[in-house]
């Protein structure tokens, strides 16, 4: 299982991470990040793109 | 040519996104070799956005914009506060400026960019916002009340003119565009920009540049082309950048604007090799993305370091691990996404594609309204090339997905 962290306080709401994970990030109807904060190992190459794409580098995986 | 020494390192020079993107797509792509990165700056790698928004309001610190480095990237080894200053691809070597010469297996060219800067006196009270270095020595002058002159108007310049006007500062942008963040947003938009701009308390001289800075030991004022004189303390210049080439001179690769690679973000020759063993990532590359056309072009946004870094460090892996699999690594589809953001006050844009593609004419709004929030879309041919999202960001991504689709 790999544990993932938003700051929310950091985050824009750019939704660059929807097209990395589309399984864990959405935008919402309000252009609000929704995200599932679990994910299982076979994902973690996605999971790690998407950290990479944040352009306000909110997200982490938590080891 | 001569044969690389197999037992020397990748060298990647260039220690900021797009080499450490390189580097840690190497390891990820199964590389076990050694890894040392070259950098003149004494920071290890960082992000360099907030440079002129969030972190220039608050504090400018390395640990706010430090890329989180990887377990896999543990033994890198970084070679900082170090320029490159020449390289020999036959004997594969690089020289340094602290004068040494060292083999490299592969070369990765990362060196990006530096900002231009105004040719007046070097006096105090000019800046420019490339760094974290440059944004500390800014941020300490930019105190309430002081009177900021903001050179251009692209991007960099407006989000440095509501960073600065956030701060209390009073700012004036001086440009020769007609319209602030004209060239890359088209007439329509730069219109609005503009007005939200200039709501916000930022005053925009369009139309002059600068004839002269004028101060003794710091800057007193500035003189533009018109004639007219503007009182000033601080003066930043955000009048473009320059590729950070030099070191690559004397070799045959095609330099006329960054470094050729072609799509597998190998370094192309004057007569038009692709060297498997030198890869070009980041700001410098000029390369061909085949979700517009074949036209090798440089682009300025932040996720192409990333994404020429890992799409160079799996071609390089290929390479060296010499397994066969090399031929389907570059044959593999490579057409990454521009895709852009800036903040400015509470205006929050938002871009995917090559906006800079269209002419005036083939830009429209596709959904909401210019002066509240919209959806515009960009236009080659027909073809949707662009979009570009004045706070809406959901709205944009079946856009998002025509573009990539080819825009029909
Ligand atoms: C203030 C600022 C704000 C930005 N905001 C945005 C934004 O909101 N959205 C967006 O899409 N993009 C933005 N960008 C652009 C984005 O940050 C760049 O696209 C990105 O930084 C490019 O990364 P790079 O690794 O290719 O090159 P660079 O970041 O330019 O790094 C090149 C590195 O190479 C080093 N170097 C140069 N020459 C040598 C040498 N001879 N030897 C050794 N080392 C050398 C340099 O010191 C530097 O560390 C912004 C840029 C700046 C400066």
């Amino acid at each position: 299982m790999i544990k993932i962290e938003v700051d929310m306080n950091q985050c824009q709401h750019y939704g660059q991470c929807v097209f990395e994970a589309p399984d864990n990030f959405k935008l919402n109807d309000d252009d609000k990040l929704e995200y599932v904060a679990e994910a299982p190992d076979s994902e973690r190459d996605n999971i790690e793109a998407a950290v990479d794409v944040c352009p306000m580098q909110a997200i982490r995986i938590v080891e | 040519m001569s044969e690389a020494n197999p037992a020397a390192p990748v060298v990647i020079v260039g220690a900021a996104m797009g080499g450490l993107r390189a580097a840690e797509s190497l390891r990820r792509s199964g590389y076990t070799g050694a890894i040392r990165v070259v950098g003149e700056e004494l920071h290890a790698p960082y992000n360099r956005p907030p440079l002129s928004k969030e972190v220039l309001a608050s504090d400018v610190t390395h640990e706010a914009v430090a890329f989180p480095s990887r377990a896999e990237m543990g033994d890198v080894e970084w070679m900082l506060g170090v320029r490159a200053t020449a390289v020999d691809l036959d004997a594969h070597t690089l020289t340094t400026d602290d004068g040494s010469v060292q083999e490299w297996r592969a070369l990765v060219i990362a060196t990006g960019l530096r900002a231009r800067r105004l040719d007046f006196a070097p006096i105090a009270g000019r800046h420019v916002v490339r760094s974290l270095d440059d944004a500390m020595a800014l941020r300490a002058e930019l105190t309430e009340g002081a009177r900021v002159v903001v050179v251009g108007s692209g991007f960099l310049g407006c989000e440095l003119s509501a960073t600065a006007r956030k701060l209390g500062c009073e700012v004036t942008i001086v440009t020769p565009s007609a319209e602030p963040m004209m060239r890359p947003l088209g007439d329509l938009v730069a219109k609005e920009m503009r007005r939200r701009l200039t709501d916000e308390g930022v005053e925009i001289f369009s139309g002059v540049t600068v004839a002269a800075i004028n101060g003794e030991a710091a800057v007193e004022s500035v003189e533009l082309s018109d004639g007219r004189v503007i009182e000033a303390d601080v003066v930043i210049e955000s009048v473009g950048s320059h590729c950070n080439i030099e070191w690559l001179e004397g070799t045959n690769l095609d330099v006329a604007d960054g470094v050729l690679a072609d799509n597998a973000m190998r370094a192309v020759t004057t007569d038009g090799r692709a060297l498997d063993d030198v890869y070009v990532v980041g700001d410098i590359a000029r390369f061909p993305n085949p979700m517009f056309d074949n036209v090798a072009r440089r682009i300025e946004h932040w996720n192409i370091p990333t994404d020429t870094g890992k799409r160079a460090g799996a071609v390089l892996a290929a390479h060296l691990a010499d397994d066969g699999s090399f031929a389907d690594v570059v044959a593999k589809p490579f057409a990454p996404m521009p895709s852009f953001w800036s903040n400015q006050f509470e205006i929050k844009l938002q871009a995917y594609g090559l906006l800079g593609l269209v002419s005036d004419d083939d830009i429209r709004v596709l959904e909401g309204d210019l002066s509240d929030q919209a959806a515009v879309g960009y236009y080659r041919e027909g073809r949707l090339v662009g979009v570009l999202g004045i706070g809406m960001k959901a709205a944009l991504l079946p856009y998002r997905k025509q573009i990539a689709e080819g825009g029909a």
